[in-house]
């Protein structure tokens, strides 16, 4: 076991780990924070991401050790302050981008990252980004809305919600 | 002008602040204190005898609570199947035994043989690495029409064949049959394959079962669509517990699409394991271990003919069919090839004459099973494939043949055992023809010409049978299980209601529609109705989620719950109006006497009701109603489609441009989560076409285990989509008058992405009449040039 520190939503923590730990076990298990979901073994789906020094990270792809140090964000720090939704969860709500809920932590982290680099994608631009998040529900017309949306971009001549 | 609340309106989801905060509680985020982890070892061969299963070595590493093998859970129950297919002589299906973990063979690459407890995961998988194991390697049975001929290697040594069930439905009398196609003016054949799907919601499959020694008392939280049906058959068939001391729990589930209605060996053993272990005892699937034990979808391989007469109408539709079971019956998979596919055959059509008939074959393979759709899929890609290319091959219009012979009088009784009761195809053929732009599709076509790429469209109709019933009907069908479903209304002393329902949702947003149709009736807020699922200790008894049936079947039962307790509102609200019970009217919330400014809120009688002080003596306290629904028939949603693709001619790369949908949901609750659930269904749909194939090698290797290697469909695969549902004929037998939207995405779209891929192919001058799907790159260049 080696002790690992790192800062998650803002707050310091640490904890006992082994080598082979990956980030998103440390996360979910060390730290109760579930909403980090893992849905695939070989880093394809993307339920995973979160943020890590401001880069999306796949957390099941990264040990937990490589993150010691690091300023990591997960959904659960999301939010505003207040407990409301942020400009980009909002979004989703408001646009149907989620149904059964699972992939949408890693969607929204996802989304975050985009628009930090790109403040107003196009419709070509966050299809092309959101290659490794996976969804099965949505068919992605909303999310692709939604994260739109969330750029301040009007998406109502978009057919149906 | 929408509405903002109530049936119609496109309320926001309530279930959405705790999926986008990370505060949903799915099964895998449920740890129970004290537990232990298991890991199966499983089958990385198809077929063998098994000869040596040495558990000694592992027994004795760290942390390893106890190691289960085949002969553990002998005298225990097998995985049961729901439904008892009889073949066309009379004799019911072949139903061999599927063992908890594998006894004296495994039969499949995923085939779990021994199950390690232990700590931590890491150590059971540790230790699962020293046990010590033969297995006498056997050919494997891949090939159907192999499979199915006398001499073949046998699946299960103890069966006549490897064929569960030779099937038929619609006209016996082959003579009859043959005459038809004989005097017909044309005949149109296709050999098709309709590709092995692997559902894979994102959500890998859990289990936890829990025991506690002192009460005897079991709890199982997993990933299900139906947690009554997996008590039931846990308890009944497989390890003979007392259903009362059992509680199953489906929290938060991460999507199903069929593959979570079944029950699975996991969970009946870390019920068993949990006593035997006396510890909590989880699993949590990797996406791996999903590839090869979630069961999987479609993997059929038809032939199908059409006759028309010298007009162009349909007079014959025969079909044959062989139909993958995989090495064991899962819980439904016997009556999708047959109840939920012959039925069909039909389609939107006024054929008279259809034959339908099914081989089923064990095979080396996962068991297959329910996937959205489930068997509707399969009917809709033959007919309506046969349909476009009969119309290429007589030069006609493929939207003026299907019109022609489209259904137009309700009720309608099909040839293959369904009566239609009601529809309008034209009417939803016309939104689909403005909604999808067609009089502008020559002008596209020119524009990507224009730009070196062929451009297709293709047009796809369906119906599909949702809210399977009545229970007596099916009964006789061969089905084990009723198919009712079950709802409570459970009114608090200030007014709020709790909603038990059988119904379970995973991604369809019950908890936020259901309550509109509560609201709507009684006319207060939706915030005061909240529903209540996924527990079988709060929840009557159900059947779950699957189908389309939701809102038709268990939202049926929710309005007649509502309604009981309306009318003993009215009693109450009678006795504080002084007046009579008959000229008491609810509307808005208000209890008033018809005539008169005299009104009670609905607020006062519901504590009324808990405060009895004031009341009718004849009335019992308390306001709460449960009601049963079962259904008179199906309900039957059709729909049009219309997809567009660009070619490249240099590469064969297939993308989709535009997919326009126009379905007839009957009347609609939520249009907000309607569209969802369309544009979901034409995403998978799209999958299938284009990308998603469940392939094995001969030797039954499964070659995609993984998303490396299964081709999901990603944001970039796919347009927006344009959904219109105002064409509406509600049900005529349920009191809603809905149908059902969860699968019909996922139904019409397959045949209309690949009749548009052909239609591009030929308009390039290419005579192509068919491509398995899906339809890759390499297999349209391959007709292209070959």
């Amino acid at each position: 076991m080696t002790q690992v520190s790192m800062t998650v939503n803002g707050k310091s923590v640490s904890g006992d780990v082994e080598g082979r730990t990956l980030l998103s076990s440390f996360l979910r298990d060390h730290l109760s924070l579930t909403g980090t979901h893992v849905g695939c073994d070989t880093a394809q789906c993307g339920a995973c991401v979160v943020h890590v020094d401001g880069e999306a990270v796949k957390s099941c792809n990264m040990l937990a050790l490589e993150a010691d140090g690091a300023d990591v964000g997960t959904i659960e720090g999301q939010a505003n302050a207040d407990g409301s939704l942020n400009v980009i969860q909002q979004a989703f709500q408001d646009h149907h981008g989620l149904q059964c809920g699972f992939c949408t932590p890693g969607m929204v982290m996802s989304a975050a990252a985009l628009l930090k680099d790109n403040p107003r994608p196009t419709e070509a631009e966050v299809r092309k980004y959101l290659e490794g998040n996976l969804c099965r529900c949505t068919g992605y017309h909303n999310i692709v809305k939604a994260i739109m949306a969330a750029s301040g971009q009007d998406v109502s001549s978009i057919a149906a919600e | 002008m929408p509405k903002d609340s109530g049936i119609g309106a496109s309320s926001k989801r309530r279930e959405d602040v705790r999926f986008l905060t990370g505060a949903g509680n799915y099964t895998d985020d449920i740890n129970v204190y004290g537990q232990a982890h298991v890991y199966f070892l499983r089958s990385d061969i198809a077929h063998g005898r098994i000869t040596k299963v040495d558990t000694s070595a592992a027994e004795g590493m760290p942390g390893v609570v106890k190691v289960f093998t085949g002969k553990d859970f002998e005298g225990v129950g097998g995985m049961p199947c729901g439904w008892e297919v009889t073949d066309k002589h009379g004799a019911p299906m072949q139903e061999p035994p599927h063992p908890i973990l594998a006894q004296g063979k495994v039969r499949h690459v995923g085939d779990p043989i021994a199950a390690v407890v232990a700590d931590s995961l890491e150590q059971a998988r540790d230790a699962a690495e020293a046990i010590d194991l033969d297995i006498e390697e056997l050919p494997a049975v891949m090939n159907m029409k192999a499979a199915a001929q006398d001499g073949a290697t046998l699946v299960h040594d103890d069966l006549k064949n490897n064929i569960c069930y030779d099937w038929q439905l619609g006209e016996t009398d082959d003579a009859k049959v043959n005459e038809v196609f004989a005097n017909a003016a044309h005949v149109t054949t296709l050999d098709l394959v309709n590709n092995r799907l692997v559902a894979n919601p994102m959500e890998p499959r859990v289990a936890v079962g829990e025991y506690a020694r002192a009460t005897e008392d079991y709890t199982l939280y997993t990933t299900s669509q139906n947690p009554h049906v997996i008590r039931l058959l846990m308890c009944a068939f497989v390890l003979g517990l007392p259903e009362h001391k059992v509680r199953v729990v489906a929290p938060d589930v991460g999507g199903g699409f069929g593959t979570k209605i079944f029950h699975y060996a996991e969970e009946a053993f870390c019920t068993f394991a949990a006593k035997a272990c006396n510890r909590p005892v989880k699993w949590t699937s990797s996406r791996s271990e999903a590839f090869m034990s979630d069961a999987h979808g479609r993997d059929h391989v038809s032939k199908i003919e059409l006759a028309l007469d010298a007009d162009n109408n349909f007079v014959g539709l025969r079909t044959n069919t062989y139909a993958n079971l995989g090495a064991y019956l899962s819980t439904f998979s016997s009556s999708v090839p047959t109840w939920l596919h012959g039925t069909l055959m039909a389609g939107n059509y006024k054929t008279p004459v259809i034959q339908v008939n099914v081989k089923a074959m064990f095979t080396n393979t996962v068991p297959v099973d329910a996937y959205r759709g489930a068997g509707r899929p399969e009917a809709t890609y033959q007919l309506e494939r046969v349909v476009d290319k009969a119309a290429r091959e007589l030069g006609v219009d493929p939207i003026a043949l299907r019109r022609q012979n489209f259904v137009t009088q309700f009720p309608y009784d099909t040839p293959v055992a369904l009566t239609y009761d009601t529809g309008d195809y034209n009417g939803t053929m016309d939104k689909l023809e403005a909604a999808a732009d067609l009089t502008g599709f020559a002008a596209r076509r020119s524009a990507s010409e224009a730009n070196g790429k062929l451009r297709g469209l293709g047009i796809n109709c369906y119906i599909e049978a949702c809210g399977i019933a009545p229970s007596n009907i099916v009964g006789m069908l061969g089905a084990r299980a009723g198919l009712y479903d079950a709802a409570t209304v459970r009114v608090n002393a200030t007014g709020s209601i709790s909603v038990m329902v059988g119904a379970h949702s995973h991604g369809q947003g019950h908890e936020t529609a259901f309550p509109q149709v509560v609201a709507d009736m009684i006319g207060i807020d939706e915030s005061m109705v909240e529903i209540v699922h996924g527990d079988t200790s709060k929840i009557p008894f159900g059947m779950g989620t699957y189908g389309s049936r939701s809102l038709a079947v268990c939202g049926s039962a929710m309005v007649k719950a509502t309604e009981k307790v309306i009318d003993k509102a009215k009693k109450i609200a009678a006795h504080l109006l002084e007046a009579s019970e008959a000229d008491i009217e609810l509307k808005d919330g208000q209890f008033s006497v018809a005539g008169t400014d005299k009104s009670v809120a609905w607020g006062d009688v519901t504590l009324t009701a808990y405060v009895p002080h004031n009341y009718p003596l004849e009335v019992e306290p308390g306001l709460e109603e449960t009601a049963f629904y079962d259904p008179a028939n199906f309900t039957f949603p059709a729909g049009a489609y219309a997809c567009e693709v660009e070619v490249d001619p240099e590469t064969g790369q297939v993308s989709i441009e535009a997919f326009t949908a126009a379905d007839d949901f009957g009347n609609i609750v939520n249009p907000m989560i309607v569209d969802g659930q369309v544009h979901g269904g034409i995403g998978q749909g799209i999958g299938q076409a284009l990308l998603e194939n469940c392939a094995y090698d001969e030797n039954g290797q499964l070659l995609s285990a993984s998303f490396m290697d299964y081709a999901m469909p990603r944001a970039d695969d796919v347009p927006f989509y344009g959904v219109d549902h105002s064409s509406q004929t509600p049900c005529t037998h349920n009191p809603l008058g809905v149908k059902g939207c969860g699968e019909a995405g996922a139904i019409g779209s397959p045949p209309a992405v690949v009749n548009a891929v052909l239609d591009a192919l030929n308009s390039g001058g290419k005579a192509v009449d068919h491509i398995d799907m899906p339809v890759s790159p390499s297999r349209v260049w391959a007709a292209m040039n070959g």
